[in-house]
């Protein structure tokens, strides 16, 4: 669908490992931020994260995500540079509807939350009641919308019907019509701006990896799945074990993960970083969570034995329960160092 | 993961839009590159698909034994559960769930079953037989 055509020539569709990445990066360099890059925007955001949320099923399986909240890595990086943020959620359809119009006819990309069931463009097989995707309207020319959405190549369209529709999809992180855009005519950030934004954002990491109090998060949550993997075999039986493992790898290797559970995109951000914090150490970190990223595809290669049937013993179950246990001491190392790293600054 | 290993095998999104991953070049920098799929991604969706055909199949059962109405099917063959469908139809959980029975199902009133019809994306001859 290469060949539409937006009056809002300026806008760059950006496409992006991650929607809320994605849709970040492309409003800031929109509305005149261009330092930001998708990696910059995961890691000023805090993006890193691991949960398993006890108590709670997805789909009859496990709840797990390695990313944080949706919404925070929009926010938390805007606000780090200084930048307004404007969201507002709506009860009336109508109403929502109109003012993304307002926006948008006057030339001001707007991003908003929506849910993939109905979202028409996206095949068949990606069509989950999931709630949390991101993405920016662009344009409206008669009744159709120029969608930029970030994981797809090229620019999209949908129609008010079909907008409106997945703007108040139902069920868990329902959207409710959310819109959202970050301030007009933004002056690029100071390289110094950065700098504390880049700090902030690992700070954040840092405590969210390792200081959550209880079991189930950071660090030390990727340890309590390993170890409740290898509990699976008895407890659930192996064709419930089996799509418990098949669950944790569409949530490490899906669509918006950049492979690796988000583990690359952080050390891409690492990396990065260093030309606003030229601290060398940065490289050697970054290098340990692209091993980390790289164990957890190893692992996932694991997991897909055992769900595809080609494996299946408990010693099968003991290995892929290792594996975890040993990326949470690989990570829980990495992150410790960059804590360190960041505490010798002052 | 290196440049190289980034995965292009066969992917049911790779059909519409190969997805950006980022991978370290020769020098160790990183870069991004498309990929068409993983293997292993794929057999994971697969495995949740199976998950769900094998309900699906079930509620079509038990709607053919007659023991659960239509309404329960379809829920099962879009992916939804008890709180979606309630919150589509804007109705209680309690009121969707009375629906489940076959009895019930039938006394619906045409309002009632286009309703239903619309969010499960079918029309009311197809909500009412949908085999």
């Amino acid at each position: 669908m290469s060949n539409i055509e937006t009056s809002v020539s300026s806008f760059n569709h950006l496409q992006a490992a991650h929607c809320e990445n994605g849709v970040t990066t492309a409003l800031l360099g929109h509305y005149g931020i261009h330092k930001v890059t998708e990696p910059l925007a995961f890691g000023m955001g805090s993006g890193l994260f691991y949960i398993q949320l006890p108590f709670m099923k997805v789909n009859g399986g496990p709840a797990i995500s390695f990313r944080t909240m949706p919404g925070m890595i929009f926010k938390r990086t805007c606000k780090s540079l200084g930048v307004t943020v404007t969201r507002k959620k709506y009860s009336d359809h109508k109403k929502a509807m109109a003012e993304l119009d307002e926006r948008v006819l006057a030339g001001k990309p707007t991003a908003c939350q929506v849910g993939v069931y109905y979202l028409t463009y996206f095949p068949k097989e990606y069509r989950f009641h999931f709630n949390a995707h991101n993405l920016i309207v662009v344009d409206k020319q008669g009744d159709n919308y120029i969608i930029s959405d970030p994981v797809m190549e090229n620019l999209v369209t949908l129609n008010s019907y079909e907008l409106e529709r997945v703007r108040f999809a139902k069920g868990a992180f329902a959207p409710r019509g959310q819109m959202y855009y970050p301030g007009e005519n933004l002056h690029e950030p100071s390289d110094e701006q950065m700098k504390k934004g880049i700090i902030k954002g690992i700070k954040l990491n840092c405590r969210d990896m390792l200081d959550i109090p209880g079991y189930f998060a950071g660090t030390s949550g990727i340890a309590h799945t390993g170890r409740q993997i290898k509990k699976w075999k008895n407890r659930l039986g192996d064709d419930k074990s089996r799509m418990y493992l098949a669950q944790l790898v569409r949530m490490q290797e899906e669509i918006g993960t950049g492979g690796g559970g988000f583990r690359f995109i952080y050390g891409a951000f690492l990396q990065q970083s260093h030309q606003f914090l030229p601290v060398d150490e940065l490289f050697d970190i970054s290098n340990q969570f692209t091993a980390a990223g790289d164990k957890w595809r190893d692992a996932a290669v694991q997991a897909s034995g055992i769900f595809k049937g080609r494996l299946g013993a408990q010693a099968d179950y003991d290995d892929m329960g290792d594996r975890l246990i040993e990326i949470s001491q690989l990570e829980e190392k990495a992150f410790r160092q960059l804590k360190t790293m960041i505490k010798k600054l002052k | 993961m290196k440049k190289e290993e980034i995965p292009q095998d066969k992917g049911y999104f790779g059909h519409i839009a190969k997805e950006v991953k980022y991978a370290v070049d020769s020098e160790g920098k990183y870069i991004t590159g498309q990929s068409t799929g993983w293997k292993v991604k794929e057999e994971a969706n697969e495995v949740a698909w199976q998950a769900f055909e094998s309900k699906i199949n079930e509620a079509k059962q038990r709607v053919l034994n007659g023991e659960i109405s239509p309404v329960y099917y379809w829920m099962e063959k879009r992916m939804m559960d008890l709180a979606i469908v309630a919150q589509y139809t804007g109705l209680w959980k309690w009121r969707v769930k009375r629906h489940f029975k076959p009895k019930v199902f039938e006394k619906l009133s045409e309002k009632r079953l286009q309703k239903y019809a619309e969010v499960f994306e079918v029309c009311v001859e197809e909500l009412k037989k949908p085999f």
